[in-house]
């Protein structure tokens, strides 16, 4: 057991240190609005073989050997920085590893670039209305007429699709065949007459997803990954991104610093909540858990850095079920924390950061907000599913024909 | 950068995998259990032949002279075989006489304890929950002990208990040695019984070594750790156990563990489990190497692990159905195994409490 990362790697960190100490951009560069100083920052992250590390050069990646280590070491040092690094939403996050997994040699010279540059949004339409967990159910159609697909239907839960120029998605393109083998992933456009994008509003308030109608909306015959009828086995790939998106357990380590600054905010019997023999022992019983999803993201961090991913299957499982479960207890316990502030509405993104109930409102709308993530990509009741069939060994479930 | 296990130290737990399952598989288990005396010799020799007797004990003294880490990993499997005897006490009396013995005190007991040919135990708590060294008031005075001890783990076997004193300090009493009592408190854990030792002016010899006023915490930290190991062990133990029966148990037609109900509960212990594995070795470690860390780590793994544990084990008995409720089912003997890793040296409460003050917050 070796906690440090050794001369080598705390050399390239100090090295990393160096480059990031150029953001924020000084001089001239300063001046520039905000989209365009990111993207030129990034884009010198590229060239210095930090952002996009693994993505191929000819791609619009840095084109560097994989290394796990080196990825966290990096992930710290622009997290701490604050400097724009790897982009980490649909597109370069979901989209890029299945292209580059799956997509034909023209789409990935195509599509890659711009999604990594920021220059092509994307948004991912899988969930239906009538197909949520039960996802292969899906009755979007695409039928192909001549070099088109022709998509009717309807997609729902869309995060960006207002801002998307693209959706990667599930439709049905076989209905003669099966349920799985019926499906195709197609890329579609999505600034054209026949796609209509109404948002949905949350119970937070806010607005981060959509609904997406198709009415005869139109994508080229060649926009299709991999074979016609293999979108069930290649959106499996993409899912996994979006698992480890979500289960990301840095995310709760900074949840608990909130609970704790709350904790010391707010009072009890005229002193700091943190003081309330109550109250510690509510917050120790959650460090054991977050302390839990460190040393396990340690675990299969240690064993993937050695090629060694088999021996973590099953931690790797659990990670999602379990960090978002740690997550609504650290949010539950921060709203009972502030007693009847809890009366109020939840922050929104309107609402000014300087208001003075902004940090109150907050701890309202992550009561809320923290059930969104174990219910996203895979809701937890279907992580014990995994869990249970393929880490325990448990027979499938008794499903309907 | 490795957090995870060298190839000697998979050898060392595979090895004791091994040895508990070819030594001490359910049928014998299940006998020692029912006999209650929590001990075996045969098991005992065949531990110290292995060199699990005196694996913290240095080399130079006739020991394995290895860390904690590896006799957590050796914990880890001890908890999952429920395996009776004596190591437990053992290993924290011969890391107390390492850490708090004069060298001569050392070379005197060490050897005979690393060869398992004496056994040892150590005498912590007192009346009123007091396992925390800084509690202690048993009196060591002029070469003699007064005061009571509880919770000795296999008190009635030990040739040497090294006691706990006022000031945070150890002392050894021999067996047989003039006003000592030692009374079976039937403890619920019969694979380690415990028992209250009474001194009223027992001689004994206090350890005066250079380390001999830090060495409380450090053998309660790693108390911790082992405890937290075995409760580990034990749960995965009972995950599996439980996963196997309702893979195998049908009703309705159909095997139990097909219904969601179950398997979602399954799904659940093995979540509550599985992740916190890195708790312990990262407590070991720390234990070994990080000192800064050591205190607030191994009280996480400790009120932590095994109070899931706890709950798993409650689980355990509740998807054994009416089965998992009788004497006969072996889900009681790791029921019980994890309460006594959950209770001894402090409940998870006491930790947290401890948490809260040591942590950064």
């Amino acid at each position: 057991m070796d906690l440090s990362y050794g001369d080598r790697y705390e050399a390239l960190r100090a090295e990393l240190r160096d480059f990031l100490s150029g953001w924020p951009l000084t001089g001239a560069e300063a001046e520039l609005p905000r989209a365009e100083r990111e993207r030129l920052f990034r884009k010198r992250g590229i060239e210095a073989g930090y952002v996009y590390r693994t993505i191929p050069a000819e791609y619009g990646g840095a084109g560097r050997e994989s290394d796990p280590l080196l990825d966290r070491i990096i992930q710290e040092e622009y997290l701490r920085s604050g400097a724009p690094g790897n982009r980490l939403n649909q597109g370069p996050g979901l989209l890029v590893p299945t292209l580059l997994e799956f997509g034909t040699e023209e789409q990935k010279r195509r599509f890659i670039p711009p999604t990594l540059a920021g220059e092509m949004e994307w948004c991912q339409g899988y969930s239906e209305p009538g197909a949520g967990s039960d996802l292969a159910s899906l009755q979007t159609t695409a039928r192909l007429e001549g070099d088109e697909w022709v998509i009717n239907g309807q997609k729902i839960w869309t995060s960006n699709a207002g801002e998307a120029d693209y959706m990667f998605g599930l439709f049905r393109t076989e209905p003669e065949a099966s349920k799985h083998a019926g499906i195709s992933y197609l890329l579609i456009p999505m600034d054209q007459p026949g796609i209509d994008v109404r948002p949905l509003k949350q119970m937070t308030g806010s607005m981060e997803f959509n609904e997406v109608f198709f009415d005869d909306a139109r994508a080229p015959a060649e926009n299709v990954l991999g074979q016609r009828g293999e979108g069930w086995r290649i959106s499996r790939a993409t899912l996994v991104h979006e698992r480890n998106l979500i289960g990301n357990p840095r995310l709760m380590t900074g949840q608990f610093e909130v609970l704790l600054q709350v904790a010391r905010r707010v009072e009890r019997d005229g002193r700091p909540a943190i003081e309330s023999p109550a109250v510690r022992d509510r917050i120790a019983e959650l460090e054991g858990y977050v302390r839990a999803c460190e040393t396990t993201n340690l675990r299969v961090l240690s064993a993937s850095a050695r090629g060694e991913e088999l021996q973590v299957m099953l931690p790797m499982m659990m990670i999602k079920l379990f960090s978002t479960e740690v997550m609504k207890r650290i949010a539950s316990l921060a709203y009972e924390l502030l007693g009847s502030d809890g009366l109020l509405e939840p922050w929104a993104e309107n609402d000014s950061i300087y208001d003075t109930s902004a940090e109150i409102r907050g701890v309202v709308h992550n009561f809320m907000y923290s059930l969104g993530p174990a219910i996203a990509g895979g809701a937890s009741n279907i992580q014990r599913n995994i869990i249970g069939e393929r880490g325990l060994g448990l027979p499938r479930d008794l499903r309907p024909a | 950068m490795h957090f995870g296990l060298t190839e000697e130290q998979l050898l060392l737990q595979e090895t004791v995998r091994g040895f508990v399952a070819g030594e001490c598989p359910p049928a014998r288990l299940r006998e020692l259990f029912d006999a209650g005396t929590g001990h075996d010799p045969g098991l005992w020799k065949g531990l110290s032949e292995i060199g699990l007797a005196g694996l913290l004990v240095p080399e130079a003294e006739g020991g394995a002279g290895l860390e904690l880490l590896e006799l957590a990993l050796v914990m880890e499997e001890l908890g999952a075989g429920a395996l009776p005897g004596p190591l437990l006490g053992h290993a924290l009396a011969t890391l107390a006489i390492r850490l708090a013995g004069s060298a001569d005190q050392q070379r005197r007991w060490l050897p005979d304890l690393a060869s398992g040919e004496r056994i040892a135990t150590v005498a912590l708590a007192e009346r009123g929950d007091r396992w925390e060294p800084e509690t202690w008031t048993l009196a060591c005075e002029d070469g003699a002990l007064r005061g009571a001890k509880r919770h000795v783990p296999h008190a009635a076997l030990a040739d040497l208990i090294v006691v706990g004193a006022a000031g945070g300090r150890f002392a050894v009493v021999e067996r047989g040695a003039a006003h000592l009592r030692v009374e079976d408190e039937r403890g619920v854990d019969r694979t380690r019984p415990v028992a209250e030792l009474v001194c009223e002016g027992s001689p004994a010899e206090l350890l005066v070594g250079e380390g001999a006023g830090e060495a409380a915490g450090r053998v309660r930290d790693a108390s911790l750790v082992a405890l937290s190991a075995d409760a580990f062990g034990a749960a995965w133990r009972l995950v599996r156990m439980t996963t196997e029966y309702a893979k195998s148990r049908r009703q309705f037609g159909a095997p139990i563990a097909q219904f969601q109900a179950v398997k979602h509960q399954l799904a659940d212990m093995a979540t509550q489990v599985e992740p916190t594995r890195g708790l312990f070795w990262y407590a070991a470690h720390a234990w070994d190497y990080l000192p800064a860390e050591a205190t607030h780590s191994a009280a996480i793994a400790k009120s932590h692990i095994t109070a899931r544990a706890c709950e798993v084990a409650r689980a355990a008995v509740e998807l054994h159905g009416g089965l998992g409720f009788t004497w006969e089912c072996d889900v009681q003997i790791w029921f019980k195994r994890v309460m006594f890793d959950r209770t001894w040296a402090g409940t998870p409460e006491h930790h947290r409490g401890r948490i809260a003050s040591l942590g950064s917050w």
